[in-house]
């Protein structure tokens, strides 16, 4: 009865179209589970015993994407109450604590962010310890700083969208520092390069407080409606669309260059 | 090309695109070396305009040439914060004159409070305090508080312009427009 229905099931056209090899018991079978998903490929297809001890790893770089995938998840729900405009912004995150079943989802999120932020160092300073940025992964490692970034960059953006005092006065320290970008920040080094004074405008300088990079960040000459449109757009487009894309090609990396680093790995060789 | 004919299977002439001569080796090299150019000219053309995207034609943001009232109205001793929020500027009356102090605390950007109990500009954020001259006398605060070119306009009103300020430390306070004697 039981061998009936399974093969009811693995026969019909339905479990065919979707599993497309026998079960993972076999040796090329295991191989195939992996190959033959878009989401497992980016795994490698088997992996050394020492990259699954959590001593070895402190399943960093795991628990970031973990908190990643729940950082999507309750930000999505978020957005659906989140209005990102001066009127309504603060008033809308009280609504998230007061008028909403599960009003801790808000919570939820700063607490996921303020983990990744924690889990992403972390990873960081594990992949240092163990020698992991050494050839042939240190490209790996340039695309990780990128995604720690990206991470700080999501922190920061989100920390706007509260729209309260604290919000609105620490993105006006923080994007102070874009004031001294080099060459396209007002205050910073070269920007008084750019100067056209060749062309008798020594009084008008090209880079000044209303077109250099505080100002495209902030859409205006200080933190007004327009920072909190920019930011929330950054926030929830831009930079996790950036992030998941660098996440994909980091895993790949990893897979690329012959799985997790080992304590066996000669790291005397230079890479092919 | 026509000049050097050595190939029998090259034909002479008309160059238009599509005619024979286009679809030479040279010819075609020629026509798409155009093309390209065409097309990064045309690339490169909307890459700019795209960073001039984000760049704004108008701003709604409050002027920066403020006109806040006539001497008469202010009083001795006090400071005026009514223009502090919107402006970013407090009027501050003494017996010689008025001077018109900017509201961006110099140590990282946020807006001091002016505690009237204290005689203080206080910010909030890291503790800085300024006397009323805005000297800074505690906190991290590096240097006094800014001020504004402030002059009498043709109607007898006070005229605040912020687009010039005046740096204390660099010697400017002394400008005859960074304080309005009456």
């Amino acid at each position: 009865m039981w061998d009936k229905i399974k093969n009811y099931v693995t026969d019909s056209q339905v479990w065919k179209s979707v599993i497309r090899h026998g079960y993972p018991d076999t040796r090329r079978n295991r191989v195939l589970v992996v190959l033959t998903n878009v989401f497992l490929h980016l795994h490698p297809t088997k992996v050394p015993a020492h990259s699954l001890k959590l001593s070895y790893t402190w399943c960093m770089g795991g628990l970031t994407f973990f908190l990643f995938l729940v950082e999507t998840l309750t930000g999505v729900l978020l957005m659906f109450y989140y209005r990102p405009v001066g009127e309504y912004a603060y008033n809308d995150i009280l609504a998230l604590r007061e008028h909403v079943p599960l009003g801790i989802m808000r919570e939820i999120h700063r607490w996921g962010a303020h983990a990744m932020v924690i889990t992403v160092w972390l990873h960081m300073l594990r992949v240092f310890l163990t020698g992991s940025y050494k050839p042939p992964r240190e490209f790996n490692w340039g695309v990780g700083v990128i995604l720690l970034t990206l991470t700080l960059l999501l922190s920061f953006t989100g920390y706007l969208l509260p729209w309260d005092q604290l919000a609105i006065w620490a993105i006006t320290v923080g994007s102070n520092m874009a004031r001294a970008t080099p060459f396209v920040g007002h205050e910073g080094p070269g920007s008084k390069l750019l100067n056209p004074g060749l062309l008798g405008m020594e009084d008008i300088p090209l880079i000044h407080a209303t077109d250099d990079a505080r100002f495209v960040l902030l859409g205006g000459p200080f933190v007004g409606e327009a920072t909190l449109l920019r930011f929330y757009v950054l926030h929830c487009v831009f930079i996790p669309l950036a992030a998941a894309t660098l996440i994909a090609v980091h895993f790949w990396r990893v897979r690329k260059d012959g799985g997790i680093s080992s304590p066996t790995d000669d790291f005397s060789q230079k890479p092919l | 090309m026509a000049e050097q004919p050595q190939s029998p299977n090259v034909e002479p002439k008309p160059a238009a695109l599509g005619a024979p001569e286009a679809r030479t080796r040279r010819g075609f090299f020629k026509w798409l070396g155009g093309a390209w150019a065409a097309f990064t000219a045309g690339v490169g053309m909307m890459n700019i305009l795209t960073v001039r995207f984000l760049y704004p034609n108008v701003l709604f943001i409050p002027p920066t040439d403020v006109k806040v009232g006539l001497p008469e109205e202010f009083q001795v001793g006090q400071v005026d914060t009514r223009f502090k929020d919107k402006f970013g500027f407090w009027i501050v009356r003494t017996e010689e004159g008025f001077y018109a102090v900017s509201t961006v605390c110099t140590h990282l950007g946020c807006q001091p409070n002016w505690l009237e109990a204290e005689q203080k500009f206080k910010c909030p954020c890291h503790g800085s305090g300024f006397y009323v001259s805005g000297i800074n006398f505690e906190g991290p605060a590096p240097r006094p508080l800014e001020r504004f070119r402030i002059v009498l306009a043709d109607d007898g009103q006070i005229l605040v312009d912020k687009s010039r300020k005046y740096q204390h430390e660099l010697g400017q306070w002394t400008d005859p427009e960074a304080f309005l004697r009456v």
